[in-house]
């Protein structure tokens, strides 16, 4: 029998039995949040990073189907064949970037994992690895898991959050191998255009850099097409393209994404994923499938939804005072805050309780972020007139307050 | 018949959704100038693109005796007039909701209301059989609504997401 002061001894220690590396990554600030908001009762959200729309019915049908005909068992560790086809076809087609469906492009659980296992099969301890933020919040915890090192490189309104080759160059090291993109941007709805990428590509290439481009949000761009880093000249065999079905298909629960890349950087990511996860889901697999063959005319439809449910975020945040860059990718408005002479988190807090709105501190995700906050612009039009009342009032009351 | 500019048409997509939508606010959201969307509408509604904003309601959520019927007609066309007469004769009476002239083996599909089933007989009866080109008429009353006008009844997509997410 063990007494229980043994067995509060043993609690106490279990830490000691965790990887340090995993010990020591701090908490997700935005989970902090997330528990604040959900307690909070009447609560408007615009912290939700996913579309406000369910997946179209004709995909979700089709993996019904697919059901009802037994289609339950593995596939092959990259991937459906005809779903890789369909890919490869569609990122040709879109994008301009082709890549070779048999040993190129890896079918995975959500972006996610494919980011995970790009950062997996390239980072070695001590590596220095670029992320410009404020950035989605997983890059930095799964760099320091593989021992490496997360190097923020912050960017600004100013620039509408693009990334410059000056800042770039500024954190340059002789560790430096692994720059990590993610445009169009969470949180901050920036993009960077071919000309933006030109001297970007150039220091790419100078420093001999390797380059995880997270495209999930490529679909959603609004004055232009998206540019994939991959796209252009010289750049497709350094990088690595994550992208998914969650965001342009609004399939988040599906967990579909895909990596695409140099063979060698591909087969390495493969054998990760072979032991980890075997295959992505086949019923999900089945449901992307759909979505790439007949989706293209409910995805504009979504698409252009975002679109002006943006103008009306941006416009209304300029009219109740707040600064707002305007964003041209993603569903997400980053307004600062600064006016208010409040740090994002004391103004989220102080929104989500006296205003009822609940909106991402900037600070979550990174250097840069301070002063802004993240608000989603997913959600309904009504919604979101309503949230901009809410604040509008807040806002006066604290001018009043001043 | 005209065709319509992408303005009018993206206006019409945003009514369609929600009637109540201010030119303010479509403008807003089609990023193009108030006064614009002010005149697109006036001019649609001159036009008669706009015919009507009605409420799309649910009767079954109130107390409400109402029943319809679809009735599939069969009419003998009129010389030189083709169906239109006939047509009219029988959409200008109001427990008639909606009337449609139909390819296939009939040739008006239309829509009636009443308090009752007896009702909804006795105009069957009473007015549409006796109109002299009708030459059939077969009933069917609608037991429940799910969609109309694109639009689910019970729509039981409500939002699931987390309240927070990355």
């Amino acid at each position: 029998m063990i007494k229980e002061e043994d067995k509060q001894a043993t609690l106490r220690s279990m830490g000691n039995y965790i990887n340090p590396l995993v010990r020591d990554i701090p908490p997700s600030g935005i989970r902090k949040f997330f528990d604040m908001a959900n307690a909070s009762k009447d609560i408007i959200t615009l912290g939700v990073g996913e579309p406000d729309f369910c997946t179209p019915w004709h995909v979700r049908e089709a993996c019904v189907y697919s059901l009802e005909r037994g289609r339950t068992k593995y596939t092959s560790n990259a991937g459906m064949p005809e779903l890789r086809e369909a890919i490869a076809e569609y990122l040709h087609d879109s994008f301009q970037i082709t890549y070779n469906p048999a040993d190129e492009l890896l079918v995975t659980v959500g972006g996610s994992e494919a980011i995970d296992l790009a950062l997996r099969t390239l980072v070695s301890p001590g590596d220095e690895i670029l992320i410009p933020e404020p950035c989605y919040i997983s890059y930095s915890p799964i760099v320091s898991i593989g021992g490496g090192v997360a190097v923020g490189i912050e960017t600004s309104a100013e620039n509408q959050f693009k990334l410059t080759a000056e800042s770039l160059k500024a954190k340059l090291t002789p560790n430096s191998k692994v720059l990590i993109l993610c445009y169009p941007s969470n949180p901050t709805g920036g993009i960077m255009t071919y000309e933006d990428w030109l001297p970007i590509a150039k220091v790419v290439e100078e420093h001999d850099l390797i380059v995880i481009s997270d495209e999930i949000y490529a679909e959603l761009t609004y004055d232009q097409k998206h540019v994939s880093f991959a796209s252009v000249p010289g750049m497709k065999d350094r990088t690595i393209v994550v992208s998914g079905f969650s965001k342009a298909f609004a399939m988040t629960g599906w967990r579909m994404g895909y990596a695409c890349g140099h063979k060698e950087i591909i087969a390495a990511m493969l054998k990760i994923h072979q032991y980890t996860v075997m295959c992505a889901p086949i019923m999900g697999q089945v449901a992307a499938l759909e979505a790439l063959k007949n989706g293209h005319e409910e995805k504009a439809h979504m698409v252009e939804s975002y679109n002006q449910r943006r103008r009306l975020v941006v416009k209304g945040f300029r009219e109740i005072g707040l600064d707002c860059h305007e964003p041209q990718g993603a569903f997400y408005a980053f307004p600062s805050i600064q006016s208010t002479g409040l740090t994002s988190e004391q103004f989220a807090h102080r929104l989500l309780f006296e205003a009822k709105v609940a909106a991402v501190p900037g600070d979550v995700f990174g250097l840069g972020g301070e002063g802004y906050i993240r608000c989603s612009y997913a959600t309904s039009v009504a919604q979101l007139n309503e949230a901009l009342d809410r604040m509008g009032r807040f806002l006066d009351k604290m001018k009043q307050e001043m | 018949m005209k065709d319509l500019s992408e303005l009018n048409v993206n206006i019409l997509k945003l009514l369609k959704e929600d009637a109540r939508r201010s030119p303010s606010l479509i403008a807003t959201m089609l990023g193009v100038e108030e006064e614009e969307v002010r005149a697109s509408i006036t001019e649609m509604e001159e036009d008669h693109v706009i015919v009507k904003y009605a409420t799309i309601l649910n009767w079954s959520k109130v107390n409400d005796e109402k029943v319809t019927a679809l009735i599939e007609v069969q009419i003998t066309p009129e010389r030189g007039r083709g169906f239109e007469g006939i047509a009219e004769r029988i959409y200008l009476f109001p427990q008639v909701k909606s009337v449609y002239l139909m390819s296939g083996a009939y040739d008006l599909l239309v829509e009636v209301e009443g308090k009752n089933l007896r009702e909804v007989a006795s105009f069957v009866s009473d007015k549409l059989s006796p109109i002299e080109a009708v030459l059939s008429t077969k009933t069917h009353f609608i037991l429940k609504k799910y969609k109309q006008e694109g639009i689910i009844y019970e729509d039981r997509e409500d939002d699931q997401r987390l309240v927070v997410s990355p």
